[in-house]
Order: C-alpha cells, then structure tokens, then sequence
C-alpha cells in the first residue's frame, strides 16, 4: 500500500522533474539536430513504458495485497500474452533504432566538401592545426615531435610548411562550413567534446580519428576532455569560436604557419638530432 | 493431460550414482578456516565482498564529498580523487559484486537448491575462496606502496593506465593486474565447480526445467564469466608485461613531456576490446543473478508462481548468449571504424527484447497474487523500479548515435549505478532478508529493516535520477571538478551538494542494516526451517542452518517444479518441491489440469 503510493509519487515526480528542472541540454550549434532528435524520440517512448510499467506495478501492489481470505490465481504460463509484450517491445525497439542508425549514416557520411581541420591532444593541452593555401594537411609522425616541431610535422612533405598552427589559443571555425577535425593525440587518450556540437570522439595515440560537424551558429563554447588521461584531466580546456566568413578571414590572416613559427624544423635540421636522442631512451619509465 | 515443467510427477527414476562420501572436518581450522564446505565458503566470499564493498562506499563518500562541495575538502587532491574512483569502481564491480554474488550466493544456494550435499570440487572450492581473499589483500595492499593505488579509472585504459601523469603508476597499477589475474584464477576454480555442481549433482527428479530462477540464473552468469573473464586475464597479464619489461603490446609511438618512450607499433584500441569483451558479460554477470533471485523471491512472497518460467529460463539464456556480441557500445567514440556502430547499435536494443520481458513477467508474477509487503518483497519491487529505469537509459546508450553526446558524462555514471549499482545491490538486501532465517535459523529485524529499506530506495533514487539530468547539461564523468565554464548552471552546484547529502543519508542505513545483522545473528526472533513457507530445497533442510551434507540421511526427491504455490484443489497455499504427490493434501492434486493451462 505505501508502496504503491510511493511508486506513483517517484513516477510522478520523475516526470514533473523531467519537465520543470533547469537542467537540459545546451542549445545546439552543429548540424546535429537529428541526435537531439532521435533522443527526445528515445525520451517519449522509454518515458512512456516507464510511467506505464510502474503505474501498472502500482496498481498489482495495491489491488493484490495481502488478504486471508484470498488466494493468489495459479496461472504458469500464457504464451500468447507473451508472444504479444515480445512483439510490442521489439516495434518499440525499432522506432528507437531507425531514426538512430539514419543519423548515424549521416554521421559517418563526410561530407564531399569537409574541410580537413586538426586537433591535437597532449596532456593536458589542446592545439589545433589548419590547412594552409594549398587547402592540405602536411603528413605527421610522432618521433618528429619536438619543443621545434609540436606537432611532428614531417618537413620533407610541402604540403606541411604551411599548414597554420594554433597552440594555447582558441579554435575558429567558420559559420556553415563543414569541417572535418581529424583527431591526433601524441601520448594518452583524450576526447574532444563541446557540448555544442553534440558529436564528440577520442584521440588515440598511434591513429588519426575523426567525426565532423558543420557549426551552425556563431559564438564562442568550451572545449573539454572527456576520455580519462591522467591527474589533470578535468583541466584539459580550451574554446572555440564559431565565426561567420568575414571575422574568420580575419582571424586567419592573422595566424602563423609552422615555416613562420618554426623555421628550423621546416627546414629539417632538427631531424638528425630528434633521431638520435630516440634511440637512448628505450625504456618506459 | 500433464506438462512435464508444471505438473508433478508421481515416478522418479532411481539414482545413477551412489551419494558421495564426504570430507568430514575434524578439527576447528579445517571446519571453519579452511573449510570444504560450500556453506562456510560462501559465508567467507561474502563476508569478505561485504568488508572491501564498504572499502568502496567509503571511497564513494570521499568522492561525493568532493563532487558536492569542491574546494573544502584540501585533504581531497586530484591524485586522490582518481585513485578513489578507479579503487571505488573496480572494488564493487569485481570484489564486492561478482564475488558475492557467485562466490556467496552460489556456494550457498546452489548445493541447497539442486539437491546436493555439496559441490562436485570442495577442495577446490577451498582454493577459491583463499586465493580470491590474496587478489583482496593485493588490491587493498596498493593504498600503501609508494605512489599509492592507481588513478586510471577502473577501465584501467593504457597508455595512461601503465604512463608517468596517472597516480599510481609505480607499484598501484602491477598490484592492480596482479590482483586482478589472481582474483580469475580463484574464480575459474569457483565456477567450475558451479556449473559441475548444477549439470552433474541435481538430486533425482530435478530436472534442469525444474531448477529454480536463482539457480538458473547464477549458473548461467558463472558460464558468461568463465568465457569472458580469459580477456580482461589475457589484456592484464599483456599490460603487466607492458608495464614491467617494456612490451609494447597497448602502446604505439608515444612522446610524453617532450621525450620519446621508445614503445612501438601497440594498440590501445586492442586493450578496449578485450577490456569490454570481458566488461559487457560482467554487467549480465551480476545482472543474471540478481534477475533470478528477484524472480525466486517474489513468487515466494506474492504467494503465486513465477509467471513464464520457460520463458524466464529462455530470456536468462537468451540475453547470457546476446551479451557476447554488444561489448563494442561501450567503445561508440573510441575511435574504433565508426561503420561497428550500426552492428553494436543494433545487437544491444536487440537485448532489450528478452530483457523487457523479464521485467514484464516479474510485473505479472505480481498480478493475481496475494502479496505479502515483507522486507525482501520491498526490497524486489524496489528492484523492478531501478532496473526498469537503467535498463531504459541503457537504450539511450545502446542506439549509437544517441550515444556519442551522452559517452563520458554523468549520464553515464547515473545509468550505470542504477542499472548495475544499485539494482543487483536492492536483490543482494532482498536476498539477504530472505535467506538470513536459513542461514541463521534467526529473522533480521523488520522495524529496522523497514527503516534500512525505505532511505536506501528512495535515498538512492533521489541520487541518481537527477545525475541523468547533469549529464543531459553536459558534465563530464570523472572530473575533480568542473570549475569555471560557460554552459553549467550554477544551479548544478546545488543539485551536487544535494546529492552528496543524499549519498551520506543513504550511507548511514547501511550502518543500520549492518548493525541489524551482527544484533540478529545472536539475538533475532527465531524463524524456524521455513519462516517464508517456501517450495525450494534450501528450506526443507532437516536442521537450521543445515548442517554439513546439507540434507539427512537420504537425499530430497524432487517430483514438482519450484514454484507450486496457490495450487488450485491443494489446502496449503505452497508444495514443497520434495513432498510427495501422495502426501499432498487437498480436495485435488496438484497436478490436476481444471482451471489452468
Ligand atoms: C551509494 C553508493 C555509491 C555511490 C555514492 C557511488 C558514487 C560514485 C562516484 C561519485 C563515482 C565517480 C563518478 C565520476 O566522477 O566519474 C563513481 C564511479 C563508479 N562507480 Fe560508484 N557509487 C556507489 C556505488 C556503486 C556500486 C554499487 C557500483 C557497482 C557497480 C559502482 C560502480 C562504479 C563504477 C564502475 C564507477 C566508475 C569508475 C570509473 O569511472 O573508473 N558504484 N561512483
Ligand atoms: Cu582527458
Ligand atoms: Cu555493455
């Protein structure tokens, strides 16, 4: 009886919660609108079975309770009543995935027109690498890294000299356009996450991730670790700021490039030194 | 016309075995200490699970404390704080959970409720328990070498995990494998025992479609761990060689402050996916447990059978067998091919079908009864509640696209805890209530119990709903704290002093409840062999607690299945499994067909 009640009141109050908190979601700023979607349709149909099953269980609570003279009814089984809760669950269960696995086509689907961006994770500090003029990503290695070279890149390969490189600074991206942040880490796991932007992935030292976005609405949003990597996680910040075209030009020209902030490395006289100073340090610790 | 499952039968085949000789203990050490009863193991399992379980809720206090109120506590540094999360989270998955659960409630129960005087190994059996009770020592040894415990998250993720900027990494993190190796060795010879005991041991009559839920379900989850479990012993004994010698099994090129490691060419992605290859079972290893103890309990006190037996027994077997092909959903942004999601996505909801009908069966079992509000019934239908909403978050996580915003925040955490925290522990409260009287021959108290249950089960909601709504706003799990952004409310600050608040109230009844277990083992109100009028063996013992063998002279004969309550035509309201059809006293039988099927 009391429990019956408190069933109701949890089930009641867990929806009125639902409804009136202050704790929701940021507004979005990415093209990811199918993932707020495809959860609030998540949210109807579980809520609906949550709310249904416990008022049921509520009322079995109540109407069955102990009583001498009563006895319970004696029924093993009833397979088609079974058959039938099996059927709806399993029409539940493809209304939650068809809009899901749609989405997520759409989320492994780069678009033609991606630009190729990166972000690099080091504990515990973002940095960010963009395409220069010649619109490429100059290959990396993580031997190349050095204090001269931050992000390894591989002086030999042209498409690298210019590539425009962003250490403690904010990320821009451009209003509309989509990008493609290729994901590189040259220690541990991390994760890029703004919440903004919905889509989120870990860097992996050893190979280069991805996800892509196209920013939706201008604005400035933290950047934040989200994959466990060492005592300062939790500090593993920096923002980006979603431009439209004019104030991202205008923020571009103002970048450096790794032949204007590291000329030595770009010239390849760092490498002979790099190389040697690998091979006396083979152990771990 | 009579079904073999539901109806009893009148003839049992005569026994293809003789009854065992048992190892008869002279002296107290051998009785008591290294003791080759499953019954005394299981009380030593779970005494231990119990003791390093409160290890973990006194660390998930100091985590709390944190959380609610960050920068009061200076004796809380980030160090501390990881290696309290990574000890917290591995403590109550492996050490309190798996281990009470099969180490405790299997040796118990299984004997008992198959009809056995023991386990097919007891001597093996023995070695379990001490070799499990060394993996503890180990784990609780790593809070004190230099460097401490390790603080990389219970997921133990290389390269951090074994890496210079994760506390711990000297000695914490090789105590950690190290113990973790040894706690699967002791458990390959538990489990062994378990599924022997339940395939070769079954006294006459009991058939596997006449074992009762809670066998089925600890037997089955005890076949998922000793698949699974060779993974995570297979990637702990790689790391550890990673770690010592300077394999590179998980480790690529790494530079770390700015010098080059020297490790080659390993994948960390490969540590994941034996990781979760072991991790997804583990969720259903102690899921399947919990699933047929509730099953056992409430039929007992709603005085009905379990409604869809061979269904239940199907969903059990079902979802054991489903729960091998999902692990990769816990590895949605992990960087994997993003193409395994539509396989994971798709595999995981498809688990929510026999999962779903578990739950409704349970609700069903309800419907018609006559239901008896006892402690363990509470503590049940507490259990329905919780696990219904984790199981519904779980679809949140299980759909891969829904997935990646929600990956890594404290959605996660509150889904996790419920789904797998604080619904198997509501079935281990239950479970205690119910079986305390067996194994005592004493009750619990109720007032107190009321008291214990009534803070745990609200306490416990009131802390982990709302958290679903921090990681909806976008907080991150395992953070020191979240400091200074733009997107939390500092109305989150409040929730979160709420929360711990709850978490210290809700520690405080478990204070109670172990108070009211020490007070009642010497003082409760005598229960008597069955105080609940329950059909399954365990209490058709001729003494209480039952005394080694188990059962008298002559073994039980089973000629009925476990759940013969309410038989129409039969005067009590239950048959015990092992009353003979002759004895069964009513204007009917019980296996008269009028009115059912
Ligand atoms: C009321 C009791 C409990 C409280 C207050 C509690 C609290 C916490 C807290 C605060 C965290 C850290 C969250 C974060 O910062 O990421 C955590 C993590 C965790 N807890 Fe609990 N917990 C409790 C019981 C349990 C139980 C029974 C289990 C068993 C499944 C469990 C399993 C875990 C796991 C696996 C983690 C993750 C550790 C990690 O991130 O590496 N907890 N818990
Ligand atoms: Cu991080
Ligand atoms: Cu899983």
């Amino acid at each position: 009886m009391v429990l019956a009640v408190a069933l109701i009141v949890l089930t009641v109050g867990s929806v009125i919660f639902h409804f009136w908190s202050p704790w929701w979601w940021t507004p979005i700023a990415s093209n990811w609108g199918s993932i707020d979607n495809a959860l609030l349709i998540t949210f109807w149909i579980t809520g609906v079975v949550y709310v249904a099953v416990l008022f049921f269980t509520a009322y079995c609570l109540y109407k069955f309770r102990y009583r001498a003279d009563r006895r319970a009814d004696y029924e093993p089984e009833n397979t088609k009543l079974e058959l039938w809760l099996s059927g709806l669950t399993a029409l539940g269960v493809v209304a939650l995935l068809t809009p899901g696995l749609i989405a997520w086509n759409e989320f492994v689907t780069v678009p033609e027109n991606a630009v190729e961006m990166e972000v690099l994770g080091k504990q515990w500090a973002w940095s960010y690498r963009l395409p220069g003029k010649d619109g490429k990503l100059g290959t990396t290695k993580t031997k190349l890294v050095t204090d001269d070279n931050p992000f390894g890149i591989n002086p030999k390969d042209p498409n690298g000299k210019d590539d425009i490189l962003i250490e403690g600074e904010n990320l821009h991206l451009p209003l509309g356009q989509p990008v493609k942040m290729l994901l590189r880490s040259t220690d541990v796991l991390h994760d890029f996450y703004v919440p903004e932007f919905r889509a989120k992935m870990d860097l992996v030292p050893g190979m280069v991730t991805y996800f892509w976005i196209t920013p939706t609405r201008t604005g400035t949003f933290d950047v934040l670790c989200a994959e466990l990597c060492g005592v300062n996680h939790y500090g593993m910040r920096s923002n980006v700021t979603v431009d439209d075209k004019a104030a991202y030009q205008k923020w571009l020209g103002k970048q450096k490039t790794f032949a204007a902030l590291y000329p030595k490395a770009a010239a390849g006289e760092q490498l002979a030194a790099v190389r040697k100073d690998s091979k006396s340090k083979q152990s771990v610790q | 016309m009579s079904n073999g499952v539901f109806d009893d039968v009148q003839v049992i085949p005569p026994a293809e075995v003789d009854d065992v000789e048992l190892y008869h203990a002279h002296s107290f050490i051998t009785k008591y200490v290294f003791s080759q009863d499953a019954k005394i193991i299981a009380i030593q399992y779970s005494a231990t699970a119990i003791t390093i379980g409160l290890v973990g809720l006194v660390l998930s206090w100091l985590m709390r404390l944190q959380l609610g109120f960050p920068d009061t506590f200076s004796f809380i540094s980030p160090d501390q704080y990881y290696q309290f999360v990574t000890m917290h989270g591995m403590i109550m998955v492996i050490y309190l959970l798996t281990a009470l659960f099969l180490g405790g409630f299997g040796n118990y129960l299984i004997p008992l409720m198959v009809g056995a005087r023991d386990m097919v190994f007891p001597y093996l059996n023995m070695l379990s328990y001490w070799i499990y009770l060394l993996a503890v020592l180990i784990l609780t040894a790593s809070f004190f070498v230099p460097g401490g415990a390790s603080g990389a998250g219970w997921t133990l993720y290389p390269p951090q995990a074994i890496l210079p900027g994760t506390p711990g990494v000297e000695w914490g993190i090789i105590l950690m494998l190290v113990s973790l190796v040894l706690f699967i060795i002791g458990f390959t010879m538990g489990g062994l025992n378990y599924v022997v005991t339940v395939l070769q041991a079954r006294t006459r009559g009991m058939t596997l479609m006449r074992l009762p839920l809670t066998v089925w379900g600890i037997f089955v989850a005890t076949i998922l761990a000793l698949l699974a479990f060779p993974a995570l012993f297979v990637g702990g004994v790689m790391m550890l060689l990673d770690r010592v010698i300077g394999t590179s099994f998980f480790m690529p090129e790494i530079i770390q402050a700015g010098e080059l490691l020297g490790t080659d060419s390993g994948s960390p992605l490969l540590f994941q996916h034996l990781f979760w290859f072991f991790g997804h079972p583990e969720v259903y290893i102690v899921a399947l447990p919990a699933f047929g103890i509730v099953s056992d309990v409430i039929s007992t006190h709603a005085r009905k059978n379990i409604f869809g037996y061979r269904m239940m027994v199907w969903a059990i077997v079902g979802i054991g067998g489903l729960s091998f092909i999902v692990w990769a959903h816990h590895m949605y942004v992990s960087g994997m091919n993003p193409y395994f999601g539509f396989f994971f996505a798709t595999t995981t909801l498809i688990i929510a079908v026999p999962t779903a009908l578990k739950v409704y069966n349970w609700v069903l079992t309800l419907w018609k009864g006559n239901i008896h509000m006892t402690i363990p019934m509470l503590f049940c239908v507490a259990f329905i509640l919780t696990f219904l909403n984790g199981g519904l978050t779980g679809l949140f996580l299980g759909n891969v696209v829904v997935a990646v915003p929600l990956s890594d925040t404290m959605f996660v955490v509150a889904h996790f805890h419920m789904v797998m925290g604080v619904a198997p522990i509501l079935v281990i409260f239950a479970a205690i209530y119910h079986w305390f009287p067996k194994m005592s021959g004493r009750m619990l108290h109720e007032g107190w119990g009321q008291f214990h249950f009534w803070v745990t089960f609200l306490g416990s909601y009131l802390i982990y709903f709302p958290m679903h709504y921090l990681g909806f706003v976008g907080v991150p799990r395992r953070y020191y704290e979240i400091g200074e952004t733009s997107f939390v409310p500092p109305s989150a600050a409040t929730l979160n002093e709420f929360i711990t608040i709850m978490v210290l109230i809700v520690g405080f009844a478990q204070v109670v409840f172990i108070i009211n277990i020490l007070v009642s083992i010497f003082k409760g109100k005598e229960s008597g062999p069955n105080p609940w009028n329950a059909t399954t063996l365990e209490w058709q013992t001729e003494t209480t607690p039952p005394s080694h063998g188990n059962f008298g002279d002559e073994l039980p004969v089973v000629y009925r299945w476990a759940y013969a309550y309410s038989v129409p035509g039969v005067d009590a309201d239950f048959v015990p499994q092992n009353m003979h059809p002759d004895d069964v006293k009513g204007s009917g039988s019980a296996d008269d067909p009028s009115g059912h099927h």
